[in-house]
C-alpha cells in the first residue's frame, strides 16, 4: 500500500537524535561538543573500532546535547550515547573529501562515510568489501526482506542508475568474478528499471535474477541457497559459501558517496499500516524521531495499538514514537488491533508439522517446542535451535497459534546463560585441577630432594659434606669460646 | 504516545485448530451423503449419538483435569473423532455402541494420555478397537446397499432410530434377515470355505471396483481427501505411501493367484482403505511428523492392512494397522529428522 506514490522528500525535523550505536560493530565515538555548529555531512562520531562506522550530521545546525538515551538497534531497544542536533533549516553541506584512488584507502573512506548494510543488519560495508578472500560471487539483494516493506522496490524504480553504479563499484572493490542482481517476481517495474540502467551504462557483467516472492527469500542465507544452491554453513556468514550479499540501498549510498562525496545521512523508510494517514516511502534524515516521520505522513489515523519498527514478521514493537530512526530502520508499521496478532487462546500443539513445512532452515519447530518446554539443551542442540533465524514463519502457519518464535528466543537466551555457566564451571574445574597438579608436583619435588639427600648419605660426597659440616661447627664453637 | 509491547511476529495467523477441524468435517460430508443414500440414515444417528457422548466425555474429563472446558469443546477435535468413529460403526447399532466407542476414544485414548495433542494412539481407532473386541456381534450389523436388499424392504430412518433406542426392529424385519456381511467379510468367509474369488464376487453385493455402494462412498471419501490435500490440511506423504503399499502388495499377489487374492482395486475401494489413508492415518497428533517419517508410517500401515486382511483374523485391518504404527511414531520422529540448512550431511 506504500508503492503508489513516489518517494517523499523534504522531511527536516527541528531536532534530530543521532545515536552513536547504529551499526553491528562497536559504537562510534563523538567528536563534537555541545554548542558546536555543524554542517550536513560533517562527521560527529568517528568509527569506534573494527566493524564500526562513522556517524554524520544529517542536517546543518547546532549540537544541543550529547547524552545517553534509548535507541532501537538490531539487538532490540538499548541505551546509547546520542548527539542531539537542533537543525537550522539552512541545509548547509560540508565540503566533500573526494574519492581516493587506492583500494585500501577507498575501503577506509567507506568506513568513515558511515556506510553500513541498509537491509536491516547494518553490518559494516567496508569490512564486507575488505574481506573478499574466497568470494567469487557478489549478490545484490533487491528482494525485500519482509512483505510490508517496499523501500528497496521504490529505490530501484526511482534511482536505478545510482544503484547499478554502486553495484559496479562493489564488483571492482571485491574483485568478485560474477554478480547476480536478485529482484522479486512481484517487482517487474524495479527489475525493468535496473536492467535498463545496466544497459545504459553499457554493462554486461551483471546477471539479473527473478526470485520468487516468498518470505523470507530476502534473508541472505535463503537468497544464497536460492541463487547458487550453496548453503551457508551453520554458524557462519555468506562469505563461508563464497558469496557477498549487499543490499540495493547500500549500493545507492555507496554511489552517492563516490559521486558527490556525501556520507550516509539519510535512508528510505517505508511508513505503512492502517494506523497512518498516508502510507509512503520517505527519505528520512538519520536521527529523525519516529513521531516526526508519522506527522510527515499525515499523522496517526484511528486507534493505533502497536508501533512496529521493521516489518510485521521480524520487526519489534516500540514503546513510544520519540525514538529516532537509525540506519537500520527500514520500516515503520502503525497498526490497528485488527491487522496484528493478539496473543489469544493457544491450543495445544497438534503435531501437524505445518511449522516444519514453512521453516527456511528446515528445522522441526514442533519437536523444538517440546524440547524447549522441558529445557532439554542437548536435544535443542541436535534439533538446531541456534540455526533458527527467527523469521516467524512457523508462528503464522501454526493452527494452534503457539508463539513458537518467542519460545525459541527465550530458549536461546536460557541456553546462552546455561552454557556460560557451564563454561565458567568448566573453567573453575580446570583451574582447580591445575592447582592440585601444581601442589602435587611441589610435594613431589620436596620428596625427591629428601630422597636425594637420603640417597646421598653414605656416598663419598656425603662423607666429605659431613666432615665439612663438623669442621664448620667446631670452628664456630672455637669462635664463640674466644668471645667469652 | 504509548503503544503495547508484544514480541514478533505481528502478522496474523493464517489458520486455527477449529478451522482445520471444520474442513475435515466438510471433506467427510459428500461420503456421508452417499452412505445415507446406500445404507440409510444409520450413520447420521450414530454420528449424532457419538458426538454427544464425545463432547460429554470431553467436558467431564476437562473438569476432572481442571482445564478450561469451553475452548476445548469448541475446537472441534472431539466432534471429528466422533464422526470418524461413526463411519466405522455399522448403520444398525444400539445406542450404547457409539456411546461406548466415543467415550473410550475420548477418555481412554485422549485424556488419559494428556488430552489434545498428547495422545499416542488415534482416539477414533481406539474406540473402534474397543467396540470390535468387546461387541463382535453388534459390529457386524451392516446393511445391504440400496437395490441389493434380499427380499425385504429397506430399513428406514425411523426403523434405524427405533433400533438405536430399543435394540429391536419391527416384527416384519428380523435383525439377522436384514443385516448383511460386508464385501470384505464375504471374501474372507468365501476363501476360508474354499470358494474361489470369482465365485464370491459374483454375488449381488459386489460391483465393478469394490462392494456395491462402497465404491461410491469410498470414491467420495477420496474426493474429500483430495480436498484436504488442496486445502493444505493434510500432506500427500501418508495417503500416497499407504495406498501405494496396499496396491503394490495386492497387485503382486493377485498376479500370482487371482483365485485367492483380491485385486488392487477391490482392496482400494472396499473396506476402510481410503478413509484410513486420507482421514485416519493423517490424524496429525498420532501420525509421524517428518516427511520421511510419514512415508515410512504410511507404508507400514498399508503393509499391515494388507497382511491383516489377507492372513489375519479380521476382515479389515485399518484400525489395528494404524494403532500398531502409532506406537512407532516417537521412534520415527526421532530418526527421520531432515538435515538442517548449513549443516553437514
Amino acid at each position: 500500500m506504500s508503492t503508489g506514490t513516489p518517494i517523499a522528500r523534504g522531511l527536516l525535523p527541528e531536532r534530530l537524535i543521532i545515536p552513536m550505536d547504529q551499526q553491528a560493530g562497536p559504537a562510534a565515538v563523538p567528536v563534537v561538543e555541545v554548542g558546536q555548529r555543524v554542517r550536513k555531512g560533517e562527521m560527529i562520531g568517528r568509527p569506534g573500532g573494527l566493524r564500526s562506522a562513522g556517524v554524520h550530521a544529517s542536517a546543518s545546525g547546532t549540537i544541543g546535547a550529547i547524552r545517553e538515551g534509548p535507541v532501537p538497534t538490531v539487538n532490540g531497544l538499548t541505551t546509547s550515547l546520542c548527539v542531539h542536533l537542533q537543525t537550522d533549516g539552512r541545509d548547509e553541506q560540508a565540503p566533500s573529501e573526494g574519492w581516493p584512488r587506492e583500494r585500501d584507502a577507498r575501503i577506509d573512506a567507506i568506513c568513515n562515510a558511515g556506510i553500513v548494510g541498509l537491509g536491516g543488519a547494518v553490518f559494516s560495508t567496508a569490512e564486507k568489501l575488505r574481506d573478499d578472500a574466497e568470494c567469487d560471487l557478489l549478490i545484490l539483494n533487491g528482494a525485500e526482506c519482509e512483505p510490508y516493506i517496499s523501500c528497496d522496490d521504490m529505490l530501484m524504480r526511482e534511482h536505478p542508475l545510482e544503484v547499478v553504479r554502486g553495484a559496479l563499484a562493489m564488483m571492482d572493490l571485491t574483485g568478485a568474478e560474477s554478480t547476480v542482481f536478485a529482484v522479486e517476481r512481484d517487482k517487474p517495474d524495479a527489475l525493468r528499471a535496473v536492467r535498463e540502467a545496466a544497459a545504459q551504462l553499457g554493462d554486461t557483467r551483471i546477471e539479473f535474477a527473478r526470485v520468487p516472492t516468498v518470505y523470507p527469500a530476502g534473508g541472505e542465507r535463503q537468497l544464497v541457497e536460492l541463487l547458487t544452491g550453496r548453503e551457508v554453513p551453520s554458524g557462519s556468514y555468506p562469505p563461508a559459501a563464497g558469496c557477498i550479499c549487499q543490499n540495493v540501498g547500500t549500493a545507492f549510498a555507496l554511489d552517492r558517496f563516490m559521486r558527490r562525496g556525501e556520507p550516509l545521512t539519510s535512508r528510505i523508510v517505508t511508513v505503512t499500516g492502517n494506523g497512518v494517514a498516508h502510507p509512503a516511502n520517505v527519505e528520512v534524515p538519520i536521527g529523525t524521531p519516529i513521531g516526526d516521520l508519522i506527522h510527515f505522513c499525515g499523522g496517526y489515523r484511528g486507534d493505533v495499538t502497536r508501533l512496529i519498527l521493521g516489518g510485521n514478521m521480524m520487526g519489534y514493537a516500540l514503546p513510544g514514537d520519540d525514538l529516532p530512526i537509525t540506519k537500520a530502520g527500514n520500516c515503520i508499521v502503525a497498526a490497528h488491533a485488527d491487522e496484528i496478532r493478539e496473543s489469544t487462546g493457544e491450543w495445544p500443539c497438534i503435531r501437524c508439522g505445518d511449522c516444519a513445512d514453512v521453516c527456511p532452515p528446515r528445522l522441526l519447530p514442533q519437536q523444538l517446542l517440546r524440547a524447549a518446554t522441558v529445557r532439554d539443551f542437548d536435544q535443542l542442540d541436535s534439533l538446531g535451535l541456534n540455526d533458527c533465524i527467527e523469521c516467524g514463519c512457523c508462528d503464522i502457519a501454526c493452527p494452534s497459534q503457539i508463539a513458537l518464535t518467542e519460545r525459541f528466543r527465550q530458549a536461546k537466551q536460557a541456553w546462552a546463560v546455561v552454557s556460560q555457566r557451564a563454561a565458567m564451571a568448566d573453567l573453575a574445574t580446570r583451574r582447580h585441577r591445575r592447582k592440585l597438579a601444581r601442589l602435587a608436583a611441589q610435594t613431589e619435588d620436596i620428596h625427591r630432594q629428601q630422597d636425594d639427600l637420603i640417597a646421598a648419605i653414605g656416598s663419598e660426597d656425603s662423607r666429605a659434606m659431613i666432615e665439612a659440616a663438623v669442621a664448620r661447627a667446631s670452628r664456630r664453637r672455637g669462635e664463640s669460646d674466644t668471645a667469652h | 504516545m504509548r503503544f503495547e509491547l508484544k514480541p514478533p511476529p505481528h502478522a496474523l495467523p493464517t489458520t486455527s485448530v477449529p478451522k482445520v477441524m471444520r474442513h475435515v468435517i466438510y471433506a467427510l460430508a459428500p461420503a456421508a451423503f452417499a452412505h445415507v443414500w446406500f445404507f440409510g440414515w444409520g450413520i447420521c444417528i450414530n454420528a449424532l449419538i457419538a458426538t454427544a457422548a464425545a463432547l460429554g466425555a470431553e467436558a467431564l474429563m476437562l473438569r476432572v483435569r481442571s482445564r478450561p472446558v469451553k475452548p476445548a469443546l469448541l475446537d472441534g477435535t472431539a466432534t471429528v473423532t466422533a464422526v470418524l468413529l461413526a463411519f466405522a460403526i455399522p448403520p444398525l447399532a444400539p445406542w450404547w455402541v457409539p456411546v461406548i466407542g466415543a467415550v473410550s476414544a475420548i477418555v481412554l485414548a485422549k485424556h488419559l494420555y494428556g488430552g489434545l495433542g498428547s495422545n499416542l494412539f488415534n482416539p477414533a481407532m481406539v474406540g473402534y478397537a474397543v467396540l470390535l473386541i468387546s461387541f463382535p456381534v453388534e459390529m457386524t450389523y451392516w446393511l445391504p446397499p440400496r437395490g441389493a436388499e434380499l427380499g425385504h424392504s429397506p430399513v428406514g430412518a425411523w426403523d434405524s432410530l427405533r433400533f438405536a433406542v430399543t435394540g429391536s426392529l419391527p416384527q416384519a424385519l428380523a435383525v439377522d434377515a436384514v443385516t448383511q456381511a460386508t464385501p470384505l467379510d464375504l471374501v474372507r468367509e468365501g476363501l476360508t470355505s474354499m470358494q474361489t474369488l470369482a465365485e464370491v464376487q459374483a454375488g449381488p453385493l459386489f460391483g465393478g471396483m469394490g462392494g456395491r455402494g462402497w465404491d461410491w462412498v469410498n470414491s467420495l471419501i477420496a474426493v474429500g481427501g483430495l480436498y484436504l490435500l488442496f486445502r493444505g490440511i493434510i500432506r500427500w506423504h501418508i495417503p500416497v505411501s499407504m495406498l501405494a503399499a496396499i496396491v503394490v502388495l495386492a497387485a503382486v499377489f493377485h498376479t500370482i493367484d487371482a483365485s485367492r487374492f483380491a485385486s488392487a482395486s477391490f482392496h482400494l475401494f472396499s473396506g476402510a482403505s481410503l478413509l484410513g489413508a486420507f482421514f485416519i492415518a493423517t490424524d496429525p497428533v498420532s501420525a509421524a511428523t517428518t516427511n520421511r517419517g510419514r512415508l515410512i508410517y504410511g507404508a507400514g500401515i498399508g503393509i499391515l492392512v494388507y497382511a491383516i486382511r489377507t492372513w489375519g483374523g479380521y476382515p479389515d485391518g485399518v484400525a489395528f494397522a494404524v494403532l500398531l504404527m502409532n506406537a512407532t511414531v516417537p521412534l520415527l520422529d526421532r530418526y527421520t529428522r531432515p538435515r538442517i540448512y548449513g549443516r553437514p550431511r
